[in-house]
């Protein structure tokens, strides 16, 4: 409310017209969206209720793509997302968030798994002097 | 540039201000729209935290039950399925904002908030479920993760339901103002990134917990 009278004077050809927040949307786009969504959805949850998956390193990988092309389906057909929002700038923020995101998982993922295999004690691999090396530790 | 030049050759005479930015410089319409996506954005930086912490967490079961034993699939595809078609009447509603349309308008988000409601009675009840079970987020390190990550979730959209009735007091009382428009654009952001974050969780979480 007061954010936008603020802005009032510098937009006054904003006040003519009434549906001036957000973008155009149409009909098309949302059930197009929601058609892919659905395909999307019923997918993994079939693979995975079928059993047509049942080893892990298949199914991070199979319901990751499946998992990231819907999260697209839905930013481009739900949130209207593209180039040209705001100047390109929420395209931009989103890419950041990404990258920090990817980075934060990924990360964390790798340090910690790194830190299990290494520090777990009586590790089947770890030779047996290691493995009685490290056992004073535990406790 | 051709501008300058002048001035600075008839620079001592006149002295009249340089100018060193644009008159009309480029901004958007308006700022509430990227203001709001990168609240969401910041909001998803709070989601990749718990997602990560899930996912080092997530098979740390202290003997406890895993997530084989206590996700049980079909209360979770129906639950995706109740959130998945809120966002379709959401998109419903900003159709009929569109057409000014107030009725259709608050038609179509009442039954966005129904779904919302059915999604949040259904995790509800899978939440005392696990407690009766005794698979309490005291539990094991798995469990605290779950809860953590999908009681966040599920805060987002019990927010996001609160909001829905606060704007439809507001539609029925002053109609589809610009003031209410900017709110709906700013809560469909919000309810579609809820979705979003979602797909994450019945993938990563349920799908990927019962392999």
């Amino acid at each position: 409310m007061s954010a936008h009278d603020m802005h009032a004077p510098a937009h006054a050809h904003d006040d003519g017209h009434h549906h001036a927040a957000g973008p155009h949307v149409t009909l098309r786009e949302y059930a197009t969206g929601f058609v892919l969504s659905v395909i999307l959805t019923a997918i993994p949850f079939w693979l995975v209720m079928a059993k047509v998956i049942t080893d892990r390193p298949t199914a991070v990988l199979v319901l990751g793509a499946l998992a990231v092309a819907q999260i697209l389906v839905h930013m481009v057909f739900f949130l209207h997302m593209n180039g040209k929002v705001e100047g390109g700038w929420t395209l931009l923020s989103t890419i950041f968030t990404v990258v920090f995101v990817v980075i934060a998982i990924a990360g964390t993922l790798w340090v910690m798994f790194h830190m299990n295999t290494n520090m777990m004690p009586e590790h089947p691999t770890l030779p047996q002097s290691l493995g009685a090396a490290s056992t004073p530790w535990v406790g | 540039m051709s501008d300058l030049h002048l001035q600075s050759g008839a620079g001592g005479a006149t002295l009249s201000p340089r100018a060193y930015h644009l008159a009309h410089e480029p901004h958007p319409e308006n700022g509430t729209s990227l203001g709001f996506w990168l609240y969401l954005m910041s909001d998803c930086l709070i989601f990749a935290a718990l997602f990560a912490t899930y996912g080092v967490l997530g098979r740390s079961y202290a003997a406890g039950p895993t997530g084989a034993q206590l996700f049980d699939l079909t209360l979770v595809a129906i639950n995706t399925a109740f959130l998945l078609l809120s966002s379709i009447t959401f998109g419903f509603a900003m159709l009929r904002k569109q057409k000014n349309d107030v009725k259709g308008t608050l038609l179509w988000l009442a039954v966005t908030g129904l779904f919302g409601l059915c999604f949040l009675g259904l995790e509800l009840y899978e939440f005392a479920h696990l407690l009766h079970e005794g698979a309490g987020p005291q539990r094991s390190a798995f469990l605290s993760a779950f809860f953590t990550l999908v009681g966040t979730h599920g805060l987002h959209v019990t927010f996001g339901l609160i909001w829905l009735v606060v704007l439809m007091v507001q539609i029925g009382k002053h109609g589809l103002i610009h003031e209410n428009q900017r709110r709906l654009m700013c809560l469909s952001m919000f309810w579609h990134f809820l979705d979003v974050v979602w797909i994450g969780v019945f993938t990563f979480v349920y799908l990927m917990g019962v392999l």
